[in-house]
């Protein structure tokens, strides 16, 4: 019989290798048992619910097969909400990553003053986001809005009919979208930055020399070299805007009539205020597969490290 | 490093001052926006006949004495400071050991489980809070601060493991051998040694979870009802709403307390948080 790795790895060392491995065990076990508790256990139970049925009062579990997930397929919210988390996602990383880029290129020299820029540029992302999109709210406010003072005066907006930044479909659409890139952008900036200090600054520099303008050494330098780091700021990215209702919830409650609704702000009203657990669950449930494939992504990242 | 060298364009170093303060002032300017807000009075903030960037009638402090006379603020600002506390002892109890393991002891164990406790971290609360509220309302603790003390560690304690897992690994392992050839037993060298030099390691972790329960917003707001055990988190955005009032004064003032302290502290130990979002893939 072939010994388990663990076994040969055990032997081959010298000292008390078994008592070792037992002290290891003893000192990962709490933390293993924890997380096993409070995510393992509550995720089992996402998936249970999503295929039973379940409400606030309930006692008993019945299990009703896809029921949830054919009556939140045909629900013209859910499909709505599902679209726009795809949308908001998609749109608000665009944004992020080609001002993040900018962003990072351009602060990743030393000046003056650079300690100060950087402590502002950070502020969305450091400050609780909550806090943050009410600001906004304040700040598109729809008689007072600071953001339509300016825009008349440059008259490029109606005074007396500005536009409704959260009370209108698309606009509101847009808001949610910006905002939570405003936030995002702080993040992927400092990750960005932390790729290009690894990057030796003779290459660009030697290209330069060659004669290579700087939008040549950028996208076909700069850019190749970064494309490890800019996985990882899109994958975290994904995860944090996919899975978030947070500027959704504060900014527009997922209104005017249910059109800036995404999944996660959905499986809120539903599942929580509205108390239909199951159906709540299941609307949940179809975050899982956008994060499965940002968790092999990113092992695949973590992977390739390993080996260069 | 070098100043920008003679060989670089005016054009580039204009470029890059204009990308560089056009994106601070977009950037900066909400939290601009709350300190303005805050010293306003009143009949100035609502006339839309006044150029909102100026103080048209004299500065008042009537905002703040509202927040911090009238309101639950100072007894949100308590529970945050109460459930941090709490949530960081936790983290560290459950994180320092574990990831102390998962970087020695559990040889090439180590490297998967870490990787697998690192992907527990991407798990959402918006996936789990249905069923954590049925767990929470079994364990009795809905509607109170213990809700989120309890919970906010599945969010911290990944993270932390794998944040410290990577400084343990960068204190070489002879040193640790040298302990025990002077008779202190494994457990004795960790807690003695390898404890001490990571404290920096470990001040991290605190500061790190310290700012998560301070911005969470999710579980806080499914978990706790009432005004009162609310953290800033929620407490401001949603309590200090009254009916369909925003209070704005006495609302920016809160956001722009809350949220620079919390700023500065992040700031300092940004650079650490970031390697551990870097995933290996920088060196």
């Amino acid at each position: 019989m072939i010994p388990a790795p663990a076994v040969v790895d055990a032997l081959r060392r010298r000292r008390g290798p078994s008592r070792a491995t037992w002290l290891g065990i003893a000192l990962f076990s709490p933390a293993l048992v924890y997380i096993l508790a409070l995510v393992g256990l509550p995720l089992v139970l996402a998936f249970l619910y999503s295929v039973g049925d379940v409400t606030v009062g309930s006692v008993g579990y019945r299990f009703v097969g896809l029921y949830n997930f054919r009556s939140v397929l045909a629900s013209p919210a859910f499909r709505r909400a599902l679209l726009d988390s795809f949308v908001f996602t998609i749109s608000s990383q665009l944004v992020v990553i080609v001002c993040a880029n900018a962003l990072a290129l351009a602060l990743r020299e030393r000046f003056r003053g650079r300690g100060l820029v950087r402590f502002l540029v950070l502020l969305p992302w450091v400050a609780p986001v909550s806090l943050g999109a009410i600001g906004w709210k304040w700040l598109l406010d729809s008689i007072y809005s600071v953001v339509n003072w300016v825009l008349a005066q440059a008259h490029l907006v109606n005074r007396f009919d500005p536009p409704m930044w959260l009370g209108q479909p698309a606009l509101a659409m847009a808001s949610v979208i910006a905002v939570h890139s405003w936030r995002m952008i702080p993040f992927s900036t400092v990750i960005l930055l932390a790729g290009l200090t690894s990057i030796p600054k003779e290459i660009p520099e030697a290209a330069a020399v060659d004669g290579a303008g700087f939008w040549r050494t950028h996208f076909q330098i700069t850019l190749p070299m970064m494309a490890p780091i800019i996985n990882v700021a899109v994958l975290f990215g994904v995860v944090f805007t996919f899975t978030d209702m947070t500027v959704v919830y504060i900014l527009t409650r997922g209104g005017p009539y249910d059109t800036t609704q995404v999944l996660p702000s959905l499986a809120f009203f539903t599942g929580v205020l509205g108390s239909d657990l199951s159906e709540g669950a299941a609307i949940s449930v179809f975050l899982v597969p956008i994060l499965v494939v940002v968790a092999i992504l990113m092992l695949r990242v973590a992977h390739r490290a390993e080996i260069a | 490093m070098a100043g920008p060298g003679p060989r670089r364009s005016l054009a580039t170093r204009l470029g890059r001052w204009a990308i560089v303060l056009g994106f601070a002032i977009l950037l900066a300017f909400p939290f601009y926006w709350m300190a303005i807000t805050s010293f306003k009075q009143t009949a100035d903030l609502y006339d839309v006949e006044h150029d909102p960037f100026i103080f048209n009638a004299p500065p008042t402090l009537a905002h703040l004495r509202y927040l911090f006379e009238q309101t639950l603020f100072v007894r949100w600002f308590w529970n945050t400071t109460l459930a941090g506390a709490a949530v960081v002892a936790i983290t560290l109890v459950l994180a320092v050991p574990a990831a102390w393991a998962l970087a020695r002891l559990t040889g090439r164990w180590g490297q998967q489980l870490g990787i697998g406790i690192f992907l527990t971290y991407l798990v959402p609360p918006t996936l789990l809070f249905i069923p954590m509220s049925r767990v929470i309302s079994t364990l009795g603790l809905q509607d109170t601060l213990w809700a989120i003390i309890v919970t906010y560690p599945t969010f911290t304690v990944p993270f932390s493991i794998w944040l410290l897992m990577g400084f343990f690994k960068a204190i070489p392992r002879d040193l640790e051998d040298a302990a025990l050839v002077d008779g202190l037993t494994r457990f004795g060298a960790f807690v003695k040694l390898v404890i001490p030099i990571s404290l920096s390691g470990i001040l991290t972790v605190v500061i790190f979870s310290f700012t998560l329960v301070t911005q969470e917003f999710v579980y806080a707001l499914t978990f706790i009802s009432s005004a009162e055990h609310q953290t800033i988190g929620v407490g401001v955005p949603i309590f200090l709403v009254r009916g369909d009032v925003y209070y704005w004064g006495s609302l920016m003032a809160a956001c722009l307390i809350a949220s620079i302290p919390i700023a500065l502290v992040y700031n300092l130990f940004l650079d650490r948080f970031i390697a551990g979002f870097t995933v290996g893939a920088v060196k």
